[in-house]
C-alpha cells in the first residue's frame, strides 16, 4: 500500500552498507592489518584469533538464544566461573576422572538455567533482574566449597591436606590440542555449536517459535506455542553452553582460578548485539554473534601486534558495539 | 487563485508521492468551519495519507495547502498542531502512557510542554484533567490507572486531550472501530458539540452507517484523487460507488446446509453473577455473536479457546466433554481462534507473511523438527491466493500490508488446518469494505467442513456474514435468530435490550433453531 512505504526510501548504497556494513568493516580490518603487520595473516596468528574468540563465542550463541525469546541471560559469565571451578573441584579435589567433572559441570549449569527459567516464567520475575540475581548467586555459590580460593593442583585444602587429584591430560587436551597439530580443539568445538544454533534458530519449527514468542509473546501463545516449556529450553540452553565455555577454559588454564570468569559475560553480550547488525538482521542470530566476536577478537589481535596498549581493549570493543547498535537501530530502514 | 474566505484550510491541486509512485493527486477541498467532513476511500486510496498532510505528519509536495488565509508547508505534527490542525490516529491506544493515571493522560499534552513549571504538582493534575473531563461532560475515574479503563474509555481519554487543545480542525480517523454502538452514540454527542463551537471535523470511517449519522457532507477519495463529493443526507450506494469505481454484490444469501452438531454448551455460566445459557454451533454454518462492547461475547470466545474457565456448564464438542486448558490443547481439538486485536494477538514484529501465516502449524511443515521450506511456501501461496491477498511476494513484511491484506493473513493462517471450530474476533475491524466482502466470502466458502462462529459489534456484520445470530447481553447468550427474515431494527433492539414488539425473546435455548 503506498501508505506505508517509507516517506524517505533510502538510496539502494545506503542499504547495501548497513547490509554488509559489519561484513566490509571485517574484511576492511582484516586487510588494514595485514597490510600494517604481514605476520598478522599467518596461518598461526588467524588460529591464535579464533582460539580466542572461541569461548566468548559460545557463551554468546548462548544467550542470542535467550535473546531470541525476548530474553536475556547476564548470569553466563558466572556459570562459566562456576563451571570451570566444579570441574577442578571435581577433578583435583575430589580426584575424580574428567568425564564425571564435565557431566557435574554441565549438570550444574542446567540447573542454573532451571533457576533462571523459575525466576522468569514461574516467579514472573523481569529477565535482566532475576539473570543478575543468579549471576550474584552463583558467583558466591562458587567461591564456598574452596573457601575463596583457587583449586590447583597440589594444593592445601582447609583441613590441612593436600590436593589428591590432577587435571588428566585427556581433559586438558579440550583446551589446547590442536587438530592436525594446526586446528585448536576450542575452535572446533565452537564451529559446531555455531553450525548447531544456526541450524536451530534458522531451519527448525522450534526456533521459529522462540523467535515468535520474543517478537510477541502473546501472539505466540495464542498460535498454539507452549511459551513457558521454550523459555526453559532457551535458558538452559544457554547455561548448559556457558557451563561449555568455562570447561573449555579450565582445559586452557589448568587451573581454577577463581577470576577468570569476570569478563566474559559483558564479551559475550557485546558480540551477541553487534550481530544484530550483520546482514540486516536486526534481531539476535547465530551467523552474526560469531561474526561480532570474530570483529572484536580481530581488532584486540591486531591492535596488540601493533603495539597498542592493553588498556585500551575495553574502548575498543565499547567503539565497535557502540556503532554496531548505530547502525541496527538508527539506520536501518524502518517500516514504517 | 480563488480561495472562500471564510473556509478555515483549503488546499488546491494538493499532491504528495513516496518515491517515484504519486499517492495524493490534485486534491482541492475546503473546510469550513461548523462543520463534519466525512472522508471515504478504499484501503489505500490516499486518506491516510491526506490526513497526514494536514495533520503535518508529511509535508506534501505538490500544489498549495492555506490554512485561515496563510499558505503553509508543515515539517512536524507540532507546526499543524500550533496553526490549530490535531489529528486522533487509528490506534489512539499509542498516544497513552501506561502506568499513567487516567488524570495524568489527560494533562499530557500540557506535562510535556516546554515552559512548564519545573515541578509535578498532583493535585493541579487533578484539578486540571477534572477541568478537561467536565468541559466534554466526560465522566472518567481520574485517579485510576489508565490500564483499568476498557478500550472505548481509552479512546475517549485520547480524544478528551486532544479536545484540550481546543483544535480549530480536528482529523478523526476510525475513532468507533473499538466503541459499541452506545459508546459511538456518545462519541457522536460530543461531535455535535465540537460541531456548535465551530469545530471542522474530517471524519474517516469504514462505518458507513456512522457516517450516515454524523456527517454533513461527505468527500470520496480513489486511488489518491478525489472521486466524487455528497451532501448529507448521505447517498450510501452512489458514494460506494464513487469509492469503489463498481457497485458490489451482496454475499451469497440463502441459508446454508446446516450440518452435524460440533459443539454444544448446556447451562454454561460466564460468571458467578451472569445467567446461564445453553448454544450450539453446527458444521457448515456462519454464526455471528453480536452484542454491546463488554457485553461478554470475547468471553464466552475465550472459553472455547481454553483461554479462561466457564463458572459453570458443560460444553463439548463432537459429543466429547470439552475443557481446553490452554490454547495450545484448544488448537491441538481442533478449534481455532483469531482473536480481536491483530497487532497485540496475532502479528509478530519481524516476521513475514509466511511466517505470520503458518505460525500455528509449523508442525506440519516440518520434518524432524526441521522446516521444510516448498511445502511451506506452497501452503503460503495457495492460501495467498485463495484470499486475494495483494503482496510484492510472500516474504514481504506484515506491516507493509494494508489491514484488510493483513486480515486475511490471519484469516488464511486458521484455513491451513481442518479445524472443528473456527472463532473469529471482530475479523471487519479497520478493514475497508472490498476486503470486508472478500473476507466474508472466504469464510462463507471455506465454511463446509467446521462450525464458524464470528464475533461482531456491527450488526450490519452480523446480517451480512451469518446464518444465524446470536445476542449476547449482560454475559449471556439471550436470543438466537436464524439470519433469513430477520429484520435489522429488530436485531438492534435485542442487542440494546429494548424488547421489540414483533420478537419473542426466548431466555433459554434459543439457540438450537
Amino acid at each position: 500500500m503506498p501508505e506505508s512505504i517509507s516517506s524517505n526510501p533510502p538510496a539502494t548504497w545506503l542499504r547495501l552498507a548497513i547490509h554488509y556494513g559489519l561484513l566490509l568493516v571485517l574484511a576492511l580490518v582484516v586487510v588494514l592489518f595485514a597490510v600494517l603487520e604481514p605476520a598478522f595473516l599467518r596461518v598461526g596468528n588467524l588460529f591464535i584469533i579464533l582460539q580466542s574468540v572461541s569461548i566468548v563465542a559460545l557463551l554468546a550463541l548462548g544467550v542470542t538464544l535467550t535473546m531470541a525469546v525476548g530474553g536475556l541471560d547476564l548470569s553466563i559469565g558466572a556459570v562459566a566461573a562456576m563451571s570451570l571451578m566444579c570441574a577442578s573441584y571435581v577433578m583435583v579435589v575430589l580426584g575424580w576422572g574428567p568425564l564425571p567433572a564435565v557431566l557435574i559441570s554441565l549438570g550444574c549449569g542446567a540447573l542454573v538455567g532451571l533457576l533462571n527459567g523459575f525466576l522468569i516464567v514461574r516467579m514472573g520475575v523481569p529477565d535482566i533482574l532475576a539473570t543478575l540475581g543468579s549471576m550474584f548467586l552463583v558467583i558466591g555459590l562458587q567461591l564456598i566449597p574452596t573457601g575463596g580460593r583457587s583449586i590447583a593442583v597440589g594444593m592445601t585444602l582447609p583441613n590441612g591436606d593436600e590436593a589428591i587429584g590432577s587435571f588428566s591430560s585427556a581433559f586438558l587436551a579440550l583446551g589446547r590440542a590442536r587438530l592436525w597439530d594446526t586446528v585448536p580443539v576450542p575452535v572446533v568445538v565452537m564451529a559446531v555449536i555455531a553450525v548447531l544454533v544456526w541450524a536451530f534458530l534458522e531451519r527448525t519449527r522450534f526456533g521459529r517459535v522462540l523467535y515468535a514468542i520474543g517478537g510477541n509473546e502473546r501472539a505466540a501463545r495464542l498460535a498454539g506455542a507452549p511459551v513457558q516449556r521454550y523459555k526453559f529450553l532457551a535458558y538452559v540452553l544457554s547455561a548448559v553452553l556457558a557451563s561449555l565455555g568455562g570447561l573449555l577454559l579450565a582445559a586452557r588454564l589448568g587451573r581454577g582460578d577463581v577470576s577468570s570468569g569476570n569478563g566474559l559475560v559483558l564479551d559475550a553480550l557485546g558480540a551477541a548485539l553487534i550481530g544484530f547488525a550483520v546482514l540486516g538482521a536486526r534481531k539476535p542470530n547465530a551467523f552474526g554473534t560469531l561474526v561480532g566476536a570474530l570483529l572484536v577478537a580481530t581488532l584486540l589481535n591486531g591492535l596488540t601486534m601493533l603495539n597498542a596498549p592493553y588498556y585500551a581493549q575495553d574502548f575498543v570493543k565499547g567503539t565497535v558495539l557502540v556503532l554496531a547498535l548505530m547502525f541496527t537501530f538508527g539506520l536501518a530502514p524502518k517500516s514504517r | 487563485m480563488n480561495l472562500p474566505s471564510t473556509a478555515l484550510v483549503s488546499t488546491r491541486s494538493l499532491g504528495k508521492s513516496f518515491g517515484a509512485s504519486p499517492v495524493l493527486q490534485g486534491i482541492d477541498l475546503d473546510l469550513y468551519p461548523g462543520e463534519v467532513v466525512a472522508l471515504l476511500g478504499a484501503n489505500g486510496a490516499g486518506k491516510s495519507t491526506l490526513v497526514k498532510v494536514l495533520a503535518g505528519s508529511h509535508g506534501h509536495d505538490a500544489g498549495e495547502l492555506w490554512v485561515q488565509g496563510r499558505a503553509v508547508r508543515f515539517t512536524s505534527p507540532h507546526e499543524a498542531r500550533r496553526a490549530g490542525i490535531v489529528a486522533v490516529h487509528q490506534h489512539a491506544e499509542e498516544a497513552l502512557v501506561p502506568g499513567f493515571s487516567v488524570a495524568e493522560n489527560l494533562v499530557l499534552d500540557e506535562l510535556c510542554q516546554p515552559g512548564g513549571t519545573l515541578w509535578s504538582n498532583p493535585k493541579r493534575v487533578q484539578e486540571r484533567a477534572a477541568q478537561i473531563a467536565a468541559d466534554l461532560e466526560l465522566r472518567l475515574p481520574l485517579q485510576a490507572s489508565i490500564d483499568s479503563l476498557g478500550s472505548a474509555e481509552r479512546q475517549l481519554v485520547v480524544l478528551a486531550r486532544t479536545l484540550a487543545l481546543q483544535p480549530k480542525v480536528l482529523v478523526l480517523d476510525e475513532p468507533t472501530a473499538s466503541l459499541s454502538a452506545s459508546e459511538a452514540e456518545r462519541l457522536f454527542g460530543l461531535i455535535d458539540s465540537l460541531r456548535e463551537r465551530g469545530v471542522a471535523i474530517v471524519y474517516i470511517s469504514h462505518r458507513l452507517s456512522d457516517l450516515a449519522r454524523i456527517a454533513d457532507r461527505a468527500i470520496v477519495l480513489r486511488d489518491g484523487r478525489l472521486a466524487g463529493e455528497f451532501p448529507a443526507p448521505l447517498d450510501v450506494p452512489a458514494a460506494l460507488v464513487a469509492m469503489l469505481g463498481s457497485s458490489l454484490a451482496p454475499l451469497v444469501e440463502g441459508a446454508a446446509e446446516q450440518g452435524a452438531e460440533v459443539l454444544r454448551g448446556r447451562g454454561v455460566q460466564l460468571t458467578a453473577r451472569s445467567q446461564p445459557f445453553d448454544f450450539s454451533l453446527h458444521q457448515g454454518e456462519v454464526v455471528a455473536l453480536t452484542g454491546l462492547l463488554g457485553a461478554g461475547k470475547t468471553e464466552i470466545a475465550e472459553v472455547l479457546f481454553g483461554l479462561r474457565r466457564p463458572h459453570a456448564g458443560t460444553l463439548d464438542l463432537d459429543g466429547q466433554p470439552w475443557q481446553p486448558t490452554s490454547p495450545r490443547a484448544a488448537i491441538a481439538g481442533g478449534v481455532f481462534m483469531a482473536a480481536e486485536d491483530r497487532s497485540r494477538d496475532s502479528l509478530v514484529p519481524g516476521f513475514s507473511l509466511a511466517r505470520t501465516l503458518t505460525l500455528p502449524f509449523m508442525q506440519r511443515f516440518s520434518r524432524g523438527g526441521f522446516i521444510r521450506r516448498d511445502a511451506e511456501r506452497a501452503a503460503v501461496a495457495e492460501q495467498v491466493q485463495h484470499l486475494g491477498i495483494k503482496c510484492e511476494g510472500l516474504e514481504v513484511a506484515m506491516d507493509t500490508l494494508s489491514g484488510g491484506n493483513q486480515q486475511k493473513v490471519v484469516l488464511g493462517r486458521w484455513l491451513l488446518g481442518n479445524g472443528r471450530l473456527l472463532i473469529l474476533d471482530e475479523p471487519f475491524q479497520g478493514v475497508d469494505i472490498r476486503a470486508r466482502r472478500e473476507i466474508g466470502a472466504r469464510i462463507r466458502a471455506s465454511a463446509g467442513q467446521r462450525a464458524t462462529l464470528v464475533i461482531c459489534s456491527d450488526p450490519d456484520e452480523a446480517l451480512e456474514i451469518a446464518d444465524r445470530i446470536l445476542v449476547v447481553r449482560d454475559f449471556s447468550v439471550v436470543a438466537g435468530y436464524p439470519r433469513p427474515g430477520l429484520k435489522r431494527d429488530d436485531l438492534v433492539a435485542q442487542i440494546a435490550g429494548i424488547t421489540a414488539p414483533s420478537l419473542t425473546t426466548q431466555r433459554q435455548g434459543v439457540a438450537c433453531a
